[in-house]
């Protein structure tokens, strides 16, 4: 490795034009490699990350191609693994750590909140935090209470970090190399449920994966998805669905299944959101339906839903509905009691379709 | 309870309760209770791996087969009221705590008559009468709780022991060394079995840690810490006792290095990629806790009928487990929304 200082080289920057066919795990594994292929500054480390190429097999091949200190195994120790993360971002690295799950990221939620998100204001811009936590996230496993949970306000909530989540091979790799070249801590939660395939709730059905699904046609070389822009996952006039992560799939089959023709937008982008998409969409459509899998009570609906009511409160002809997950552990039985699925999705549909009446 | 927290109390009125036994040696009822219960554990594991394999069990599920020697040396040594608390492969000490095999299997399969009325799943089951205080899926978690535990005993007066059992993986978390500088300064009555499999998921020991040998990680702390054969049953147990002692008489907390090793994936979906099928083997045949004890039987003359007699036995028990675990209905759906807070 040369001077690990250098900045990645700008040749490099023109994309091949190819594409291949990738599920969301090998887009993440084909961004990792890109931007550590570009970049001596880009590392990657974690818990079974190195030789094994983690538990969901995102970092596959990447300790043999990039050698020991840049892909490699961390011991169990999250506080100290994100802390750890922060240090090399402050002196000029670009680490994106994993947490195996996001139900392991509290312990290193101190570190995240109280020295990430605030040593760029701390030091008057002198210092920055150019880190990337990946992290796994979300229900439709059978996981359990610590499998399966979506923590994203936890992190939403917090100014200096900004959270991401994609919904698609497309996407989560085009995000994850616009959150490794930001100068910003970006924690990525990626819906785990949705990485070989496009589940919309209906678990009932056979699962399908991605394979020719247009948005598994993935460029192999570099692009980016910008942080901060939603996408518009389903055109539609009746009603606007925000949702993000797994709820994007669960929100197309809710309109399909009823028969309403709702817009679903895929947020991509918690923080920063791209407010300007969903208002022109909920101006068009008077209605408004928001679904996570998080808890309700504080979950990033209630800031979806304040933020609609502020700027569209004028254009809105029925209350604005929120699905979400009950506020209560996530379940070892019953998961799909408690994961807000189609029917549910519809229900709320049909309920902003008539106002509640 | 009356009694407040008096930190640092250095001294403690001597165990009154230890049992006394020669370490290394075994009566042949003493080896037969400790087979009957390492055969439970390791048919009742084989049959959960089973049903996991037929979808009867869903999710995350952690088998404990080969290590149990170390929960079934430790419990031959601990006292009714001593804690026990651990991570998420935990079927094991369960079992080896007395809690029912039925309600431990009905849990695995998420049903209303599971311990924790289908809630908890494989990681999370918790028995008051059995003194088995968790399961814990966050790795490291229970180290601290555990540390807590025994501070109530303390705080209460009376001459329990917490077991503290977690892994070489579990190991590097930051909690565990805040807890052990706190149960030496507050010298806690806790046992810290450090379970040494050599792997954590798919990371060896020497791949996480600066170094492998994990019963010194308490020295700057001054806890006295030893390495044992957790194959071999009786190492366990008379390393157990002098832990046990130690803390039961007040001095303060003690560590294990169980020397183990897990025969089967990390959890259900793990292929195992990270060790050789010969590594495996060669454990199985030449260090296996279970083949370990009926070699003990044999040189104690324990007859052949004696051993078969334990087998139908367990076989019965851990049918009988799987009955109840496919018949017990699920749990009613509004159970969902219980077991949040106190109910009104
Ligand atoms: C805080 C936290 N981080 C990561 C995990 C994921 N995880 C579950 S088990 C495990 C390995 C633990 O290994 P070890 O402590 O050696 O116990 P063993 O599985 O060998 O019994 C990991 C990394 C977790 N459950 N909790
Ligand atoms: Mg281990």
């Amino acid at each position: 490795m040369t001077d690990v200082m250098t900045k990645p080289a700008a040749q490099a920057s023109a994309t091949s034009g190819q594409t291949a066919g990738m599920n969301m795990i090998q887009a993440l594994n084909s961004g990792l490699d890109v931007m550590m292929e570009r970049d001596p500054r880009v590392l990657t480390f974690g818990e079974d990350v190195g030789y094994f190429g983690g538990v969901f097999r995102v970092s596959d091949g990447l300790q043999k191609k990039y050698g020991l200190t840049r892909c490699f195994d961390a011991p169990i120790a999250e506080g100290g693994l994100a802390a750890a993360a922060i240090g090399m971002g402050v002196y000029g690295l670009r680490p994106v750590l994993e947490i195996q799950f996001a139900d392991y990221i509290y312990p290193a939620y101190d570190q995240l909140v109280s020295e990430a998100a605030k040593i760029r204001y701390r030091s008057g811009g002198e210092f920055t935090v150019p880190i990337v936590v990946r992290s796994p996230y979300g229900g439709g496993i059978f996981g359990g209470q610590t499998h399966s949970q979506s923590p994203e306000s936890l992190f939403t909530h917090i100014a200096g970090l900004k959270t991401v989540i994609p919904s698609n091979p497309y996407d989560a790799k085009g995000l994850l190399i616009a959150a490794i070249e930001d100068d910003d801590p970006v924690v990525i939660f990626e819906p785990k449920r949705i990485y070989n395939g496009p589940f919309d709730g209906h678990h009932e059905r056979a699962v399908t994966p991605w394979t020719g699904h247009p948005l598994a046609e993935v460029p192999t070389g570099h692009y980016t998805v910008p942080l901060g822009k939603a996408r518009i996952a389903r055109e539609g006039s009746d009603c606007t669905i925000l949702a993000y992560g797994t709820m994007v799939w669960v929100a197309i089959a809710a309109a399909e299944d009823t028969g309403i023709d709702a817009e679903v937008i895929d947020l991509r982008s918690l923080v920063p959101v791209d407010i300007e998409t969903i208002e022109a969409s909920v101006k068009k459509t008077g209605r408004c339906v928001i679904a996570h899998e998080a808890p309700r009570t504080s979950g990033f609906g209630a800031e979806l839903s304040a933020l609609v009511q502020e700027r569209c409160f004028y254009h809105l002809e029925a209350p604005i509905e929120r699905v979400t997950g009950w506020d209560t552990p996530y379940p070892h039985a019953h998961e799909w009691d408690y994961f807000p699925g189609p029917a549910r999705v519809g229900e709320a549909l049909k309920r902003a379709m008539t106002g509640g009446r | 309870m009356a009694r407040a927290a008096k930190a640092p109390a250095k001294k403690a009125a001597p165990s009154k309760t230890a049992a006394k036994s020669v370490p290394g040696k075994a009566s042949k009822d003493e080896l037969l209770g400790y087979y009957r219960q390492m055969l439970l554990i390791r048919r009742f594991e084989e049959r959960a791996g089973q049903l996991y394999g037929m979808g009867l069990i869903g999710g995350f599920c952690h088998l404990y087969i080969g290590q149990e020697a170390v929960a079934v040396g430790m419990q031959s040594v601990a006292k009714k009221g001593d804690e026990i608390i651990t991570a998420y492969r935990d079927h094991g000490h369960m079992l080896a705590a007395g809690m029912d095999p039925k309600e431990v299997m009905a849990e695995l399969t998420g049903r209303a008559g599971g311990s924790s009325k289908g809630k908890g799943g494989s990681m999370h089951m918790f028995s008051i009468e059995a003194g088995f205080f968790g399961g814990h899926g966050i790795v490291g978690a229970q180290v601290s709780l555990g540390t807590g535990l025994a501070f109530a005993n303390r705080y209460r007066g009376n001459d329990n022991v917490a077991y503290v059992y977690f892994g070489d993986g579990a190991a590097n978390q930051g909690q565990v060394y805040e807890s052990f500088n706190m149960a030496e300064l507050w010298r806690l009555p806790a046992v810290y079995l450090i379970e040494n499999n050599q792997y954590a998921m798919g990371t060896s020991v020497e791949r996480s840690s600066a170094t492998v040998e994990l019963f010194h990680r308490g020295a700057s702390f001054g806890i006295k810490g030893e390495q044992v054969d957790g194959m071999d049953v009786l190492a366990v147990r008379a390393a157990g006792l002098r832990a046990t002692e130690h803390a039961r008489a007040g001095k303060g907390p003690y560590i294990l290095e169980m020397k183990t090793y897990r025969y089967r994936g990390h959890s259900m979906s793990d292929p195992a990629k990270y060790r050789t099928k010969e590594e495996v083997d060669e454990v199985k045949k030449t260090r296996d806790p279970i083949d370990h004890v009926k070699g003990l039987m044999a040189e104690a003359g324990v007859s052949e009928d004696a051993i078969k007699k334990i087998d139908e036995e367990i076989k019965a028990i851990v049918l009988e487990a799987v009955d109840f675990a496919q018949k017990s209905p699920e749990p009613d759906p509004s159970e969902l929304y219980t077991d949040v807070y106190l109910e009104a």
